[in-house]
């Protein structure tokens, strides 16, 4: 085979890793270059480089390692029994690409993720080797991502950890029947037990010797995980009611949601659909609510008798309008766990309105000038010179939100 | 009367603090002070106060943070905005907390801006390579063109990332330069011709490769990369025809017909198997299924398996090649000529075999026949991969702490790695499934050899070895390991 030149190879390898939606670069361990022996630093808040026209950050050099692959799963592009172009980088290649790209300020660091080549422990080695080079070779400061390979030795993982800001394993479908029907080779005991190990080694990174020195740290940032939706059959509650599982188990910093989306030279086992992107907005929606927002995952899950969430309002607003009867809401007396409740308030907004009313009276324009979105919360409300009346139970309520009902096509 | 305060475009903040401190401590209302930097003209009427010794002035810290954003703003009210605040919060102290009074929200407002205006200079400057590529600093230029006076309080950010190289971010208000770690501003530098960099066409075609076509969100891109910056990056040339063609390449995607897995795919699934022992029977079912194994050709001339022998619970697992002439008789591993060399130097070494698991990396004796004899043959590479399937089995059901590999074929079985013995033995690898693997000789290896020197010096080694490998199994303390 004609040996492929640095470009192809990119190009060939960014187009197979685009399906891994993080891109984040937040909250790792504040470090720096000032001593002007390293390059890169980390100041804890992520910063998105460029944004590709399909609306999604692009924070890291996202590449795969190489796109061989000896697994077979339906959904994936690089899957063995695809007929994609392969090709592969060599250690330095990456290693020279990250520092390069890095110095003209295109990227934060480096997200690396691979197909299995030979066995799960050659390629991780492979992949713990450019993480090495990166940080003890080069001095690179950056951050660093790499996606684990759920059945690689344990002192891979170790150094993985000690060497990167964040690991990550998908967990691929929301459900062990799916991933084994889909994705034969994995094994999603297998997939927990690493994520569970992941955990152990970080919180055991916590716990400072008997002379009171710290361990190095594991990960700071955290590990995360990624669900494909709308490949398989599972509906939103299913896939809500697996994070949640694995957010409490595994304190995972995120978990993604990825809209199947068309891959070229798909598999005839899992026919192509237009990618739900809506449902995955709704889905992220939903995992906000949960996490700081203080609902149960009952109370947005009940909103639809067939356990998927409203597409055509967000997941807050739907919980409002079946609970009119705790509305409309005093934004000057009612409780924080309240207020977060009232569609159209973030967390911000609730913490300015809770500042501020400390001293003085809420009227209406306070709460526009703090940020409430009022067009969706002056239903639920009543604040200084406003009271909704009787819009909070007006029959036409969810009608004034809802996108308007769309003519079908006659072809 | 009108005060007139001039605030210079470099250093601003700490010029502002300056004279705002005076101001206030004079007790000037803010409707007797106009505000401009050195671009703006001065009003005709206007008087340079006399500069003063400020006293103490107390305001909350989060307005010297905001006060500390906002200078920068474009809003040419921007000083005298932050006077009449920092006036009004004399009287009234919780004014500082209040999102809601407009005076306030506004300069929240204005500080947001400074800081989004800051971030986005953080993502979006792009540095060429003006200097030599193999020099020990690198020198980097940039132009870029900022919404707000943002250059001077994001330079801090680029001097902590880019500890070991120089650079420099031209714009057309304020431009700043790093050399050997320090910064340096100047105000109204021309546009610069930089030469061009390689890596913008690596750049451009990551950024054409990792866009999804299947996604299009056009709206969602530019509320985060305003057009307005899409001059001064390399990539955003591309993003037309990407959102043009996106469309088509989707639909090209759906009504591809499903293709015929690659030739390959058999092959590597076949390896896979071959890799992945998926025995799962009780340890004392072992034997019988070896016997019964048909997995390659080598079953059909052989007399019998010969399964590995020796306590399940042991901490070293011993791995040979495969049985010979006797072992094939007799149906037990080590029994023939090499097997008695190894007792003898196992017995030098320490070692006690009844406490250890020893078996080989193919189960099945591989021999051509010539005459009365058989002579033995090396199994190949696929006859090693095939009695993986057991050699992994054993392994998974003893759980030895360690495992020795005698010569290459052992090795082979268990590291994948064929390399010469001789470089690596005495050393610990790590084996196909993780484990702890020691390299050393065949005993069969010294019983070739002629040269009396050279014999005595490798039963010297292998019995060091063998001392290594009873120690490392009873105490793993730090295997060395190959720095790859």
């Amino acid at each position: 085979m004609a040996q492929l030149s640095l470009k192809s190879k990119l190009a060939i390898l960014s187009d197979a890793a685009k399906y891994d939606a993080s891109c984040a670069s937040s909250g790792s361990s504040r470090r720096d270059s000032r001593d002007g022996k390293g390059l890169g630093s980390n100041e804890g808040s992520g910063i998105c480089h460029a944004y590709a026209p399909d609306g999604r950050c692009i924070s890291l050099l996202k590449i795969l390692m190489t796109n061989f692959c000896i697994y077979d799963c339906s959904y994936c592009v690089n899957r063995v029994s695809s007929n994609v172009p392969r090709a592969r980088f060599s250690v330095d290649e990456i290693v020279r690409l990250t520092i390069d790209f890095y110095r003209r300020n295109y990227i934060e660091g480096l997200f690396l993720s691979s197909g299995i080549i030979r066995s799960p422990d050659a390629t991780m080695s492979d992949m713990v080797q450019i993480a090495r080079k990166l940080r003890r070779q080069e001095n690179f400061r950056g951050y660093i991502h790499l996606k684990t390979i759920p059945d690689a030795a344990p002192e891979l993982i170790e150094e993985a950890g000690l060497l990167a800001d964040r690991l990550s394993i998908n967990v691929e479908l929301p459900t062990d029947t799916s991933v084994t029907r889909f994705a034969p080779e994995k094994s999603p005991q297998q997939i927990r037990q690493a994520m569970a190990n992941v955990r152990v080694l970080k919180d055991s990174a916590k716990d400072r010797s008997h002379t009171g020195k710290r361990p190095p740290r594991f990960a700071p940032a955290g590990q995360s995980t990624q669900m494909i939706i709308g490949a398989d059959g599972s509906n939103d509650t299913m896939v809500l009611r697996q994070s949640t599982r694995l957010y409490a188990s595994y304190r995972l910093k995120r978990v993604y949601y990825s809209a199947f989306s068309p891959i070229p030279d798909s598999s005839d086992k899992l026919p192509l659909i237009s990618p739900p992107l809506l449902r995955e907005h709704r889905l992220y929606q939903a995992d906000w609510l949960l996490r700081f927002y203080g609902f149960a995952l009952d109370e947005i899950t009940s909103a639809t008798p067939d356990g998927n969430l409203d597409l055509q309002i967000d997941p807050k607003l739907a919980w409002a309008l079946q609970h009119r009867g705790l509305f409309p809401m005093d934004v000057n007396t009612a409780d924080k766990d309240m207020l977060l409740r009232i569609p159209g308030f973030g967390v911000k907004t609730v913490n300015r309105i809770l500042t501020t009313r400390r001293h003085r009276h809420l009227r209406y324009e306070d709460l526009l000038r703090m940020g409430a979105l009022m067009k969706k919360a002056r239903a639920f409300v009543t604040a200084g010179g406003w009271s909704p009346s009787k819009l909070t139970d007006s029959a036409d309520l969810r009608a004034r939100f809802a996108p308007p009902p769309e003519q079908l096509s006659l072809l | 009367m009108t005060q007139h305060m001039t605030v210079p475009r470099i250093g601003a903040a700490a010029a502002w603090r300056d004279a705002a401190r005076g101001l206030l401590s004079r007790g000037t209302p803010p409707e007797h002070v106009t505000w401009g930097d050195d671009a703006m003209a001065r009003g005709l009427f206007d008087e340079t106060p006399a500069p003063i010794q400020p006293s103490e002035i107390r305001v909350h810290r989060s307005f010297v943070s905001l006060a500390n954003s906002v200078v920068w703003h474009n809003d040419p009210q921007r000083f005298s905005r932050l006077y009449h605040m920092l006036w009004r919060l004399q009287s009234q102290p919780l004014l500082i907390g209040d999102r809601g009074d407009p005076a306030m929200a506004k300069l929240r407002a204005m500080e947001k801006n400074v800081h989004r205006c800051q971030h986005k200079m953080k993502a979006f400057v792009r540095f060429r390579e003006i200097g030599d590529p193999a020099a020990p600093r690198r020198s980097f230029a940039a132009w870029f063109e900022p919404t707000h006076h943002t250059v001077e309080p994001t330079a801090r950010f680029f001097q902590r990332r880019f500890g070991d190289m120089d650079w420099r971010i031209l714009t057309p208000d304020v431009s700043v330069f790093c050399e050997g770690g320090a910064l340096r501003f100047d105000t109204d530098r021309p546009k610069p011709d930089l030469p061009d960099d390689a890596h913008e066409d690596l750049w451009v075609t990551y950024f054409r490769n990792i866009f999804n076509p299947a996604r299009l969100k056009v709206q969602a891109m530019q509320s985060e990369m305003p057009k307005k910056y899409w001059k001064n990056m390399p990539e955003a040339e591309s993003i037309p025809e990407l959102i043009s063609t996106a469309p088509a390449r989707a639909r090209a995607m759906a009504q591809a017909a499903p293709t015929l897995p690659p030739a390959r795919m058999a092959q590597v699934q076949a390896m896979q198997r071959r890799n992945l022992s998926s025995w799962g029977g009780p340890i004392s079912d072992l034997p019988a299924a070896v016997h019964t194994c048909t997995r390659c050709p080598l079953h059909a001339t052989a007399t019998q398996a010969v399964p590995g022998e020796g306590p399940t619970n042991a901490d070293l697992v011993i791995v040979g090649e495969q049985p010979g002439d006797q072992e094939d008789l007799r149906g037990k591993p080590f029994v023939g000529p090499a097997g008695q060399v190894f007792d003898e130097v196992a017995k030098r070494a320490g070692l006690d075999r009844n406490t250890v698991y020893i078996t080989n990396a193919v189960k099945h004796f591989k021999f051509v026949p010539r005459g009365k004899r058989r002579i033995h043959q090396r199994p190949n590479v696929s006859e090693i991969e095939h009695c993986a399937w057991w050699l992994d089995a054993e392994l998974k059901l003893v759980s030895p702490r360690l495992v020795l590999a005698m010569g290459a074929v052992a090795a082979k079985a268990l590291t994948g790695s064929e390399a010469n013995i001789s470089n690596r033995r005495g050393t610990v690898e790590r084996g196909r499934l993780g484990s702890a693997v020691l390299i050393t000789y065949h005993p069969s290896y010294i019983l070739r050899l002629s040269d009396k020197a050279k014999r005595e010096q490798t039963i010297a080694d292998l019995q060091d070895d063998l001392r290594l490998a009873v120690q490392e199994a009873r105490d793993p303390g730090n295997p060395k390991r190959p720095d790859n």
